[in-house]
């Protein structure tokens, strides 16, 4: 079973200083072993947990210079848990190709040192891992995010740099060449949004990410994309505020804050993945509603999601939408009346790339007419927003996917949660499953709330004795949210805001007692 | 062939007598010298009187917020590099609330043609002071007169390197004419501040008092390629106040620096490729 969450115990340290050792040493669990260097850190550590290796000593025979000391621990720690040493030896040839042959080979040495000194004097070592079946792809949110949106035709990104969502800009700086995409860093974020409505407008898909307060400046923007029916993809990666607040750990508190942000009334979809692939899928899903319905959507995703590494299966580009909604060239000049926006039964008006017909692509921030002229006409104005969020959103709505049911189909316990905690969330499920009718609920697309024609989720809550809503925030927003739009009104509340997400372990035992 | 006809838009809700309308003439003659046709450009706009200056011409337009004209247009000159960008602003929308959109604007030099109607006022909001505003002028909101410094357009952009800055004047058709033309023509980010006597709020700079000061600097043996002498140029207000083209240089646009965009616009770039799943060999490695 692949891992899917973290946890709050350790069971190897590798401490490279005294302060490791004070901080995280209660962590430890039984049987679980601390490796130190006795001469690196000038003490001697009595007890079974410990174990010295001459981290510094091997390193400098080994690797010709105490750099080295990171591989030999790398070496030790592969050693106590028996992978074989062929699967750092290829990452060391991939990643170290640049610092030539002798670099390559002095890792080696080093970490078959650290590797073998492990093997020989860890006697109390009895991890075992599970036979390797097939390769897997190791990677982060921020990662499948980018990849997600290359392979969703993304064109233009255009952001400032804020933690923790600089990685997907940095991803797309990188591919930047390879895949014919420019990518800007804005002098602010509000210039970066509007650039990316600016480029959308012209003809390429565009998208921006950005975290907290970022996000706040953003959000005339976001009104102006609205207004403007110009699609367009926003990355919302959170952290704890307000303000400035906890900006290297992680909080899910900016679900309502995206929700409601933007002046005046518009659609939005939010989407929320739980894992690389969820986000991968996702963002391709974000790309082809935002086109087709010319809306804003986000992808919500946290500290703890876009930082952590995943290893999961490859992703299957045969899934992805592939469908071009804009008109250009001969098809627009085709168009007879051609009005930017025009009334129609869908609300959705064909968006001509400008400048490739003598068709005229006009829209405007104020309110405007089928051309997209300024209009203060009230019978326009009712028009418009007939159009522009009513005749919309009910298409919308049938297009968002019901929340994943895991666990028992006829609950007595019920765990809702959404976005990053779809992983510990489900092994809580596998943990307390043993004795327990228990299941989990997780949304991934969270706004708006999918129909229960699909799978009638509130039907199992309905049902449930207990129902848990369990988010990384202090006032339960998606719990609010849900009792808002369906009158559910959970059992149980599970916050964290401490700016660490859940562990599996404590969480289950924090359930378990409150179930009984 | 292109007439003045082609531009004929919906009916302008100015004053009688502002400077708008003399600008709305001079771009409707420029784009007809130009033979360039209302879908072959686009026109940018913020929030402002000069804010709705597109819906008065027939043109491809993206009016967007107060402030933020250089962002969009930014966005549309880098994923359609082909097709000439004009923003059109007002001095409160582009030197106050976008300003530092203009700085950055100028430093990346983005083939943007920048027309900022500058009547040292706001009009829109009925007659508060702007960044350009006089130091001094009484207004409603000012009720102890203007406290803080006027803002020099023309020796910000001289000092941030703009590609091109000069400046117009209203009451002069036939000139401002040839300066949107020179600036439309020329390869970088343009920057042209036009003088704009607005009759309703502004009762300090009036068609007259302009009239009694400016003067074209074609006719005084100026080298508008000299910096320095630019800058000093740009200095001059009161007495003699300078237009015509203060500086121009040849910098290397951005749009030129983008290897992605060499052999085509953006826009022109194919979307959907079977290659996608390289990038994820290419990008991670495998493993367990």
């Amino acid at each position: 079973m692949p891992v899917s969450s973290s946890k709050s115990i350790i069971d190897i340290l590798v401490a490279l200083d005294n302060d490791s050792i004070n901080l995280h040493e209660k962590e430890l669990t039984i049987g679980g072993t601390i490796i130190y260097d006795r001469d690196m850190l000038k003490n001697e550590y009595i007890g079974d947990q410990f174990l010295h290796i001459p981290l510094l000593d091997l390193a400098q025979t080994h690797g010709k210079d105490r750099i080295m000391v990171n591989t030999v621990a790398t070496g030790s720690v592969l050693g106590m848990l028996g992978i074989e040493m062929d699967v750092f030896f290829q990452i060391v040839e991939d990643k170290l190709k640049k610092k030539g042959a002798e670099i390559i080979s002095l890792n080696k040495d080093a970490f078959s040192a650290g590797y073998r000194y492990a093997v020989k004097e860890c006697l109390r070592c009895a991890f075992s891992i599970t036979p390797k079946e097939k390769s897997r792809m190791l990677i982060g949110v921020n990662e499948a995010i980018g990849i997600g949106a290359i392979a969703s035709g993304c064109k233009f990104y255009s952001a400032y740099p804020m933690t923790p969502s600089t990685g997907i800009m940095l991803f797309m700086a990188g591919k930047a060449k390879e895949y014919g995409i420019i990518v800007e860093q804005a002098e602010d974020e509000i210039a970066a949004i509007n650039m990316a409505i600016g480029a959308s407008y012209a003809g390429v898909r565009s998208m921006t990410g950005t975290s907290g307060g970022g996000f706040a400046l953003m959000v005339e923007g976001l009104s102006l994309a609205a207004m403007t029916e110009t699609p367009i993809v926003i990355a919302l990666a959170q952290r704890p505020g307000p303000a400035t607040g906890l900006p290297t750990k992680t909080e899910q508190a900016d679900l309502l804050f995206a929700l409601h942000a933007g002046h005046g009334e518009f659609p939005k979809v939010i989407f929320a993945p739980g894992s690389p692939e969820q986000a991968f899928y996702l963002t391709n899903k974000a790309f082809d509603l935002s086109q087709r319905f010319q809306i804003p959507v986000f992808i919500l995703t946290d500290q703890y999601l876009s930082d952590s590494q995943w290893t999961t299966e490859p992703f299957d580009f045969n899934r992805f939408i592939h469908r071009e909604y804009r008109v250009k060239g001969r098809s627009l000049e085709d168009i007879k009346d051609y009005k930017r926006h025009s009334y129609t039964e869908s609300g959705v008006s064909l968006f001509g790339i400008p400048g490739t017909s003598k068709k005229l692509i006009v829209t405007d921030s104020d309110e405007h007419d089928e051309e997209g002229h300024i209009t203060e006409d009230p019978d326009i104005r009712i028009k418009m927003v007939e159009k522009r969020l009513f005749k919309k959103m009910a298409l919308i709505n049938q297009e968002i996917f019901p929340p994943e049911l895991y666990g028992d189909e006829n609950p007595d316990i019920v765990l809702v949660g959404w976005g990053s905690t779809w992983g510990v969330l489900k092994e809580i499920v596998d943990i307390l499953s043993k004795n327990k009718k228990i299941a989990l609920i997780h949304f991934q697309e969270v706004f708006p709330l999918p129909l229960i024609e699909k799978f009638d989720y509130l039907n199992i809550l309905k049902h449930a004795k207990k129902t848990f809503c369990i988010e990384n925030n202090a006032t339960g927003q998606f719990s609010r949210l849900i009792k808002a739009e369906t009158g559910h009104e959970f059992t149980h509340h599970i916050g964290r805001f401490d700016g660490k997400p859940f562990f599996a372990d404590s969480l289950a035992r924090s359930i378990d007692d409150i179930i009984g | 062939m292109i007439s003045l006809d082609d531009f004929k838009g919906r009916t302008p809700a100015w004053c009688p007598g502002c400077g708008n309308y003399s600008i709305l003439r001079s771009f409707r003659e420029a784009m007809v010298e130009l033979d360039m046709a209302p879908h072959d450009f686009i026109v940018v706009s913020g929030i402002g009187q000069a804010g709705k200056f597109p819906h008065y011409i027939r043109c491809n337009t993206f009016n967007g917020l107060h402030g933020r004209t250089l962002p969009v247009a930014t966005g549309i000159k880098l994923a359609n590099h082909q097709i000439p960008v004009i923003a059109v602003a007002g001095d409160g929308d582009c030197y106050g609330e976008g300003g530092n959109h203009l700085i950055h604007a100028i430093r990346r030099n983005v083939g943007i043609k920048l027309f900022v109607h500058d009547n040292h006022i706001y009009g829109l909001t009925k007659g508060q002071a702007s960044p350009t505003s006089t130091e001094g002028m009484i207004t409603k909101n000012q009720p102890f007169g203007v406290l803080s410094g006027r803002l020099n357009p023309i020796a910000l952009a001289v000092a941030l390197d703009c590609s091109f800055v000069a400046r117009g004047f209203a009451g002069d058709i036939p000139h401002l004419k040839g300066l949107m033309k020179e600036a439309i023509n020329h390869k970088g980010f343009s920057l042209l501040d036009i003088l704009q006597p607005c009759v309703t709020f502004n009762k300090v700079n009036t068609y007259n008092w302009y009239r009694e000061r400016v003067y074209y600097v074609e006719n005084h043996d100026y080298n508008p390629e000299d910096r320095i002498s630019a800058f000093a140029k740009s200095l001059e207000w009161g007495e003699g106040i300078p237009i015509g083209v203060i500086y121009r240089n040849k910098r290397e646009t951005f749009e030129e620096r983008i290897p992605v965009i060499k052999d085509k616009p953006l826009i022109g770039h194919e979307i959907f490729t079977e290659s996608w799943g390289d990038a994820i060999r290419k990008t991670t490695y495998e493993f367990f």
